[in-house]
């Protein structure tokens, strides 16, 4: 089974072979190191940049201006706040240009907490991705969602920003993509060796297609008693919670994981309150302005009637940044017992 | 039989560019200058709003335009232009009316719909990309065409062109060191015009170094000089040999230009004629002194030029706003979400 760096280099490889993805680029994304996550080793396309946030970003959007559809890389999202305004002239210049320049590129960067990486190793950025109006925000949660998710990404004609979950991309999934060898097999053929690599080169498996739409969030976990929409890290933590208390009788737990933030997936959102009347937001960004926020408003606004209960939110606590410490962390982060929490109070609010 | 020798060429840098070019240019100078001050009656007549623009870097900017291999794609130049190129689109053969769409904010502004401030270009079929209203970020997208056409088998080039307070931004440094890459070497000439202002503040009393193209010296494959922009000929021969050095050597040139400011900075500040020197009065003593223009054809130039912006601002004042509904129109690529929120709240 694929982790999730492995899904994403096997889908950035099918971008340089046959999506028309020239240039995969940024700080360490080449040789030798492939990415601080591995994600772009061995990829024939892939290049190191001068440390300059500003110049990756700005170098995406000439290429894409020029006719390339270019994968750049910011390493942390906690380094992408210097270059906020260079993603809104990604995000704006279709528009600002009266439809005359089609912006498709793709920036992909590793986000949120779980790895102890403290203050700028740690961030999310879920609701300022979510404010850069025109451009497209992906997040997924599992390696064959990735692989789909940055298909699609590379196909789009508008900048699509790929948040990759820092503490998912060395998850293996449930399932296996279509072609993909076992995992061993897999390790061989694109995992590069440790020491020398100047004469490996990887051997790519003949994959299947394998899409995911941008925008369309998938049930990972059916239920009927109670909603929780999620994704990214946050993800296969709820699966885990309401896998467990469907086992345990304790309630059964509908979870949507969007994988699209923008555009975000109302129809599901809408379906499944429709059919639970509660529902909780789980992510991982700070509480205050949180993109959860937005959704709980248009709850209320579209779906007031159908509630039992009031929406929730569970998020980070809204500190300066992520702590090292580990009891700190894991405080401020929403944690397992913090969804199960939550979720056990969501079921048992008399309607 | 002697055989005839070729007379040497003239040393006069006018003489040797030649009446019928000079014309062209003045008569692009004028066009651009006429369109400025026009831009500026209508911001101040309420005709539209925010003016910002280009009046008094023609003598650099038209040559400039000149030199531009014009087309679609990385085979072409590409253009990351700021808000006072006015006078290097019209050399590529942009139409005056545009502009004065662009400020009325008409429905018709083939530049953004009515979306963005006037000088903003955006024109595809010439490579100029998007201006932005931001400072110095075209040094940074101009990277990005660059690598392309570095790539590719082309003479073609990118020109990035911005102003002197905003070198003091990051993004002009980026271009330089992504400009001088040792793996792979841009195809950019980087142009500063330097007026010797942000906005209020004096360059002097910000920027320790003597001259901009200065920062030039510490890459030893990336010439740099600094020309007089206010003079036509001296731009002209500075281009001419910044164009064919990076045609011909794939490799950066960082051009200083020093030019007036003959309007202030835009229409926050006045825009009020400043008494500083003028390149379309400096090239009509050097045309007419050397007996390359008579000054009576000169002033025809500019009577026939005022006349076809009379006639252009006349049309875009009957031209319609444009539709409330438009906003979401290019919003994304393949169009918005059914559910996308538009209702601006509840």
């Amino acid at each position: 089974m694929a982790n999730m760096a492995q899904a994403i280099r096997m889908a950035l490889h099918r971008g340089e072979s046959e999506l028309g993805v020239t240039e995969i680029f940024g700080e360490d994304v080449g040789a030798p190191l492939g990415g601080v996550f591995t994600a772009t080793q061995g990829l024939e396309r892939a290049w190191n940049s001068p440390l300059d946030e500003r110049g990756i970003i700005g170098a995406a959007l000439g290429l894409a201006w020029a006719g390339g559809r270019p994968v750049a890389e910011i390493q942390f999202v906690d380094y992408i706040f210097n270059v906020v305004d260079m993603l809104k002239l990604c995000a704006n210049g279709y528009w600002s240009s009266g439809g005359k320049y089609k912006t498709p590129l793709v920036v992909m960067t590793p986000t949120g907490s779980g790895i102890h990486g403290s203050m700028y190793h740690s961030h999310s950025f879920d609701s300022v991705a979510a404010k850069l109006h025109g451009m497209k925000v992906v997040c997924p949660s599992t390696p064959n969602d990735a692989y789909g998710l940055m298909i699609a990404a590379i196909k789009s004609d508008d900048p699509v920003l790929f948040l990759k979950p820092k503490a998912l991309l060395r998850t293996k999934g449930e399932e296996l993509l279509p072609g993909e060898p076992d995992e061993k097999t897999l390790h061989d053929m694109i995992d590069a060796p440790l020491g020398d690599r100047t004469k490996w080169k990887p051997r790519w498996p003949k994959l299947g297609e394998y899409e995911v739409e941008i925008g369309k969030a998938r049930i990972s976990h059916p239920g009927t008693d109670a909603t929780v929409v999620t994704h990214g890290r946050m993800a296969p933590i709820c699966l885990d919670v309401a896998r467990r208390f469907a086992a345990e009788g304790r309630g059964s737990v509908e979870v949507l994981d969007l994988r699209s933030l923008i555009p975000y997936d109302w129809e599901a959102i809408t379906a499944s309150v429709r059919k639970t009347g509660r529902v909780i937001f789980v992510n991982e960004e700070t509480e205050i302005a949180n993109f959860g926020e937005h959704l709980i408003r248009r709850v209320v606004d579209e779906l007031f009637y159908q509630l039992k209960v009031r929406p929730r939110l569970l998020a980070g606590k809204a500190t300066p940044g992520v702590a090292l410490s580990p009891a700190l962390e894991n405080f401020i982060q929403p944690q397992t017992p913090d969804v199960e929490r939550a979720l056990s109070e969501l079921l048992a609010e008399p309607a | 039989m002697a055989s005839k020798i070729a007379p040497p060429p003239p040393s006069d840098p006018y003489k040797k560019l030649g009446a019928p070019q000079l014309l062209r240019i003045h008569e692009l100078m004028v066009r651009a200058r006429l369109l400025e001050e026009r831009l500026i009656k209508m911001s101040k007549g309420g005709d539209g709003f925010f003016w910002i623009g280009g009046p008094g870097e023609e003598a650099f900017n038209v040559p400039l335009g000149l030199h531009v291999k014009k087309g679609h794609g990385v085979n072409f130049d590409f253009l990351h232009l700021h808000y006072r190129s006015s006078a290097i689109v019209l050399s590529l053969g942009a139409k005056p009316i545009d502009a004065l769409r662009q400020m009325r904010s008409v429905g018709a502004d083939p530049y953004s719909k009515g979306r963005n401030f006037v000088n903003h270009y955006a024109i595809p079929e010439f490579n100029v990309v998007p201006v932005s209203p931001t400072i110095e970020t075209q040094y940074a997208t101009s990277i990005g065409t660059a690598i392309a056409q570095a790539r590719a088998k082309t003479d073609a080039i990118t020109i990035v062109n911005g102003g002197d307070a905003g070198t003091a931004e990051g993004d002009f440094h980026s271009c330089l060191v992504w400009a001088n890459r040792p793996v792979l070497p841009l195809p950019l000439l980087i142009v500063v015009v330097n007026n010797g202002y942000g906005i209020s503040t004096k360059e002097e009393t910000q920027h320790g170094e003597k001259n901009i193209s200065d920062w030039a010296k510490v890459f030893p494959d990336m010439p740099g000089k600094t020309v007089d922009g206010n003079d036509v000929a001296s731009s002209w021969a500075a281009l001419d040999e910044a164009f064919a050095y990076i045609r011909k050597n794939r490799k950066p040139y960082l051009l200083e230009a020093r030019c007036s400011r003959l309007y202030g900075h835009s229409s926050s500040s006045g825009a009020n004629r400043i008494p500083e020197p003028d390149g379309i009065e400096l090239l009509e003593k050097n045309m007419t002194s050397r007996g390359l223009a008579k000054a009576d054809e000169l002033k025809k130039v500019w009577e026939r030029e005022a006349a076809e912006l009379d006639a252009a601002h006349q049309q875009v004042k009957k031209e319609p706003f444009p539709a409330v509904e438009s906003v979401w129109e290019d919003v994304f690529a393949d169009g918005l979400p059914p559910s996308y929120p538009t209702k601006g709240g509840s």
